[in-house]
């Protein structure tokens, strides 16, 4: 494989998380969602007792589920003539099973499942879990996304895909090569505000708006419309003039095309106010973890808030004419920040963007 | 082949005797395939199972002890 860079968990081991017998039905993916979940409770101080578990909605963003166990299945198969596979292959890989496991692990009895629209997956999960608590339909809700998919075959098919960075991912900058693939988790409580407030819970940020669309147009190339369109729609559902936004958490994948794009999204959705905007992308430091990224930068871009630091998009050499709107570039920046988005375009043309906002 | 049998329990029930009882021991359904897993790969043979099966044909240790060895050829 010519192209090797990508953005894994380093010195991951399982085994400081989970005992033999509990690792044996995860895959990486899940692995990594039931510790992000298991975090995300912890902090919330939230216990699942009195009804509330049949109540509490689990709903994961995942894009493509455990490929790690389907890639060391295929090579057992097809390489190693292996006369059988591991009996719980298809329990590890099918593309529920964070959810599934997140929920077995914690007691979350209510509605759970997982999303999957690659890029996007964690922000319409997450997206979808702010309107069920928003509609009563659960008081609260386990949400985010998870990822695992650095393993060989899945990486071959990135790189036949040609948008791979030979080197590192900085989007936003000239001479940006491509996308460096990541992994990982992030998990959060969302609840009612009556819920959260009749607990005296730490209330982080709060979810204001959603919006979505789809290109209905080239499966990869992305669309300047209809990224602007899920903004305004966001924008809509939360009731914010697009004056009132200070920073978006922006795709920024570090593809020619995306950031390109995307600039020219945020120009139509914020007219004369993009200029003012400050947009910085994660990947440039985390590299792109696919249907786990709307749940990382989305916790990014709460803390955001709640710091009053914009995280700088880094590996920045310099201006591209295509990309001029301000990405804070290489250095962290303090602003304050009381509402802000956060976009997400997926392969395939399906766009999900949540706004956020100070809670006071 | 015991020490296969018990890898999934916990370490102070590993050391099973021929009469032990898999559902006595701890072995539920999940850990019953992998067992059976582990000793096909381990044997290279194949173990004839089926979860839907009302009645498992290896209840104890010793059943399934027997069990291999008839298949592997060796008393």
């Amino acid at each position: 494989m010519a192209k090797k860079v990508v953005a894994e968990v380093k010195d991951y081991d399982p085994l400081k998380f989970f005992d033999e017998r509990e690792v044996s039905p995860l895959d990486r993916v899940a692995q990594f969602g039931v510790i992000a979940t298991r975090e995300a409770i912890a902090h919330s101080g939230l216990t699942f007792d009195g009804g509330l578990s049949e109540q509490t909605a689990t709903i994961i963003g995942c894009g493509v589920g455990g490929q790690s166990t389907q890639d060391e299945n295929y090579r057992r198969l097809y390489r190693d003539n292996a006369k059988r596979l591991h009996p719980l292959t298809i329990p590890r890989l099918m593309v529920n099973a964070p959810a599934s496991q997140m929920s077995m692990s914690c007691g979350l009895r209510g509605p759970a499942f997982v999303v999957a629209s690659a890029c996007a997956s964690a922000t319409h999960a997450i997206g979808l879990a702010f309107q069920m608590v928003r509609g009563g339909q659960a008081p609260v809700a386990v949400t985010g996304g998870a990822e695992a998919c650095i393993a060989f075959g899945t990486m071959k098919g990135w790189e036949a895909l040609r948008v791979l960075a030979p080197e590192t991912c900085r989007p936003f900058s000239r001479d940006r090569k491509g996308l460096v693939i990541g992994e990982g988790a992030a998990v959060m409580v969302i609840e009612s505000l009556e819920h959260a407030q009749k607990r005296s819970a730490n209330i982080l940020c709060e979810i204001v708006g959603f919006g979505m669309s789809a290109d209905a147009g080239d499966l990869l190339s992305p669309d300047a419309g209809s990224m602007g369109r899920a903004i305004d729609a966001a924008l809509k559902y939360g009731g914010l003039e697009p004056s009132a936004i200070r920073y978006v958490n922006a795709h920024g994948t570090s593809t020619a095309a995306n950031d390109a794009t995307e600039t020219e999204a945020l120009k139509r959705a914020f007219g004369a106010h993009a200029k003012n905007l400050a947009i910085s992308s994660n990947k440039s430091m985390i590299g792109h973890a696919l249907g786990a990224a709307g749940a990382l930068k989305l916790v990014a871009t709460l803390m955001s808030i709640r710091e009053g630091l914009v995280p700088p998009t880094i590996n920045y050499l310099g201006p591209d004419p295509a990309c001029d709107l301000d990405c804070v570039p290489n250095e962290a920046r303090a602003i304050r920040v009381d509402a802000a988005l956060s976009n997400t375009f997926a392969f395939g043309g399906l766009n999900a963007v949540l706004a956020v906002r100070r809670f006071s | 082949m015991t020490a296969l049998i018990g890898k999934k329990l916990p370490p102070d029930k590993r050391n099973l005797q021929m009469a032990d009882w898999l559902d006595e021991i701890g072995i539920d359904s999940l850990m019953a395939v992998e067992m059976i897993f582990d000793l096909e790969a381990k044997f290279d043979i194949q173990i004839p199972f089926n979860a839907n099966d009302a009645k498992l044909e290896f209840e104890t240790v010793g059943e399934i002890v027997a069990a291999i060895k008839k298949i592997t050829g060796k008393s």
